[in-house]
């Protein structure tokens, strides 16, 4: 399970850094949001798996599964909301002003 | 796409009036739920938001205004607040910020009854989720 | 009393929140915070005295016992740094007061100055890793969304950067938490400091910590990852960029401080020798991109850039002395970086342009502005009697002792073309033929200074007050370098 985890979270890791590097805006936002989902994985498999066992510590049953690292990751995909609308609110502001969605044609005021 | 083009869609318009409550229910159903069970402020805020959004969807946007005059950050400075004053319910009492209070109550109607103060800071959540979620989308769907 | 602890955190963000519902009405924005501003400053500078007086104070948030909870920890270390960002932030606000208009104060400007705040102080205070990256994040929407306000074409580009940037950042941060945890087991920084003594500092530790300075590196503007910084400060109004020059990125220098000195304090001839170099580069890539370029503004961005490879330099020498200059220096290049973004923006009011050859002249139609500009900037090149010689000199000092002469060469050399790109802005704006019209002549900027003026005093009096100051910050140092304080105030026997 371990191994499938982190094949995953690389494959995640790898097509988000593979987004980032593109030249189109939505592309990018795409990019940061599949690294976000691998670091969010990332989070839930190193802190180890359990089968079968709820993340509650209970009394009638000894096992239980780490609650921290979920608690972790429900903060981490609260942020992770927030900055999606963020971004998606400013690259479309940005596609707007700037009438196109390739970054290398993006204008500022000052030098060029 | 014309903006004068108006939806007179009957089935939708009809069912969406039964679905917004339903969803609305839900969503407070969820807020409730989250004590001690899945749910909780953060989706229950999602889903007042979601039904909401149904509303402005079949409606236009203009009688939903009419409808509810809110200014949806006002919600969330409301829900910033309730959350931040919750907590210092404890330094009252000398205790450090945040700390949880409970006890039961046993109530005539409803049988014995958990009251806890940790309800007063999700309902600040609640509205300070629903009240972003809206304008987020909001904003970007009345930008044309 | 340990309720104290709260007023730097609670204080900013409540009355954010009750910002918001004044977003229409401008004056009572003002007056709101105006008033929350100095409250902040009060309650700053109290919680300043009693952690003098009487040491580390420490809650537990929600009465949760340490290492579960998540503890606000407030050594004399941050409660400096509190008190040094009290102090700019007031500065800068009442410059805003004058600078920002109407409109954009309508859309949430105020409130988010506020949440900008409360971000920054927050990560001081925090005693736990994970809550310290939440903290970073509160700091950081606010810095995009004050960075984008306005939304000039330039602003969204930059903006868009900083944004990619930071969120790459952000997620790496989230992997080193990841990875802490799984070898660890906790995420409180003082328990990770006694986990990371028992396990030894070994390879994978060291790994770990090469990445925590990489995002803080990134968050902090040091050398190979601060390409994002000097456009990104040139872009939003005076007010923000003097707020986040003066501020924002010592959150990123105060973590790793923070990290370096409690958990990762094992290995220094690795860790600290890679904060060297990086640190060295820093210095003189930052101060070689002021030396060519002509942009008021950009110039003290790159300026920044320098300075904080000083801070880094003081630190990662690991020495008692060196550590105090960088943390003297920390409070030394707040205060003057603040008030030079300030200058700049009144000079660009009067002339109209940030563009230094189109400038000249300023000194005769506003010679106070001028002469209190050669002060600031003197005190950043760090001659004798200002603030800017007390901070380089322990730092110049500390290196000569551990034997790093190389860096002492280069942190000199940085200082004189420092001083060069001074001399600089000095020579192109207020001397020479005026080239702004009659008209602009006559624009009155005294109003504006008022609030930059007790900017100026301050590194007048704590240059020739560097005594009392440097000692102070020699007792923080000695603190910071013997981990076991803060691990004992925070985890208790």
């Amino acid at each position: 399970m371990e191994l499938l985890m982190s094949i995953s979270i690389g494959v995640l890791f790898m097509v988000g850094t593979y987004l980032l590097l593109s030249k189109s805006i939505i592309r990018v936002v795409m990019g940061l949001l599949l690294l976000s989902h691998g670091a969010h994985l990332l989070l839930l498999t190193m802190a180890g798996l359990k089968q079968g066992m709820p993340a509650l510590v209970d009394r009638y049953d000894q096992a239980f599964t780490d609650p921290l690292p979920q608690a972790l990751i429900l903060t981490a995909i609260v942020i992770s909301f927030g900055m999606t609308s963020f971004s998606l609110a400013i690259a479309y502001r940005t596609y707007k002003f700037h009438k196109t969605d390739n970054l290398d044609e993006l204008r500022g005021s000052n030098d060029d | 796409m014309s903006m004068k083009w108006k939806t007179n869609n009957l089935l939708f318009i009809h069912i969406t009036r039964v679905t917004a409550f339903l969803i609305l229910a839900l969503s407070i159903y969820l807020f409730f739920a989250g004590h001690n069970n899945p749910g909780g402020g953060f989706i229950g805020g999602l889903m007042l938001a979601t039904s909401i959004l149904l509303l402005y969807l079949t409606f236009d946007r203009r009688k939903i205004n009419k409808m509810l005059p809110m200014n949806y950050a006002n919600w969330i400075g409301a829900g910033i607040l309730i959350s931040l004053l919750t907590g210092l319910i404890g330094t009252i009492v000398g205790k450090p910020y945040l700390t949880q209070f409970f006890d039961y109550f046993t109530l005539p109607f409803f049988g014995e009854f958990e009251l806890t103060t940790a309800v007063l800071f999700d309902f600040g959540i609640y509205l300070g989720v629903g009240g972003s979620a809206l304008i987020i989308i909001l904003a970007i769907a009345e930008d044309t | 009393m340990t309720n104290l602890v709260l007023l730097p955190l609670l204080i900013p963000v409540i009355m954010g929140a009750v910002l918001i519902f004044f977003s229409k009405n401008e004056k009572a924005q003002k007056i709101i915070s105006g008033i929350t501003m100095i409250a902040l400053l009060i309650g700053s500078i109290t919680l300043f005295i009693a952690v003098a007086v009487n040491g580390t104070l420490v809650m537990e948030l929600g009465d949760w016992q340490p290492p579960y909870g998540i503890p606000l920890v407030i050594d004399r270390l941050a409660a400096f740094m509190l008190l040094v960002s009290a102090i700019v932030a007031t500065s800068t606000l009442f410059f805003a007061f004058k600078t920002i208009s109407p409109i954009r104060s309508r859309y949430f400007f105020y409130p988010f100055f506020f949440f900008l705040l409360t971000g920054i102080n927050g990560s001081f205070m925090t005693g736990d890793l994970f809550n310290l990256f939440v903290f970073f994040e509160v700091m950081l929407i606010s810095s995009y969304i004050l960075m984008a306000h306005g939304s000039t074409n330039f602003q969204l580009r930059e903006t868009f950067k900083y944004f990619v940037i930071n969120l790459f950042a952000s997620m790496l941060f989230l992997a080193g938490v990841a990875y802490i945890y799984a070898a660890t087991g906790t995420l409180n920084f003082a328990h990770l400091g006694v986990r990371v003594a028992e396990l030894g500092q070994d390879n994978i530790l060291n790994v770990i910590a090469v990445l925590f300075i990489v995002v803080f590196g990134i968050k902090g503007g040091l050398f190979p990852l601060y390409f994002w910084l000097p456009r990104a400060y040139t872009g939003p109004p005076t007010a923000i960029a003097a707020l986040f020059g003066g501020l924002l990125t010592k959150v990123g220098l105060y973590a790793i401080i923070r990290m370096f000195t409690v958990v990762f304090n094992h290995d220094p001839d690795f860790t600290h020798t890679v904060l060297l170099v990086m640190a060295a580069f820093t210095m003189i890539l930052g101060v070689l991109g002021a030396v060519a370029s002509y942009n008021y503004k950009s110039i003290l961005a790159y300026h920044c850039i320098s300075q904080y490879g000083y801070i880094m330099m003081g630190f990662s020498i690991f020495s008692p002395i060196a550590i105090a200059g960088a943390i003297y220096f920390i409070a030394h290049h707040s205060i003057v970086k603040t008030a030079l973004f300030q200058f700049a923006g009144v000079t660009e009011k009067i002339t109209g342009t940030s563009d230094l050859k189109k400038m000249g002249g300023v000194i005769s139609s506003h010679p106070w502005l001028a002469w209190l500009f050669f002060i600031t900037a003197m005190s950043l090149a760090g001659i004798p009697p200002l603030a800017g010689f007390f901070a380089k000199y322990p730092l110049v000092l500390g290196g000569l002792e551990e034997g790093n002469y190389i860096v002492v060469a280069v942190a000199l050399f940085v200082g004189l073309l420092t001083l060069y790109s001074m001399i600089k802005i000095m020579k192109f704006v207020y001397w020479g033929k005026a080239k702004h019209d009659e008209e602009r002549q006559k624009i009155s900027v005294r109003k504006l200074l008022y609030s930059v003026a007790p900017l100026v005093i301050l590194t007048v009096v704590i240059g020739f007050g560097a005594e009392p100051v440097l000692q102070f910050t020699t007792e923080i140092a000695d603190e910071i370098l013997d981990p076991t304080i803060y691990i004992t105030s925070v985890l208790g026997e």
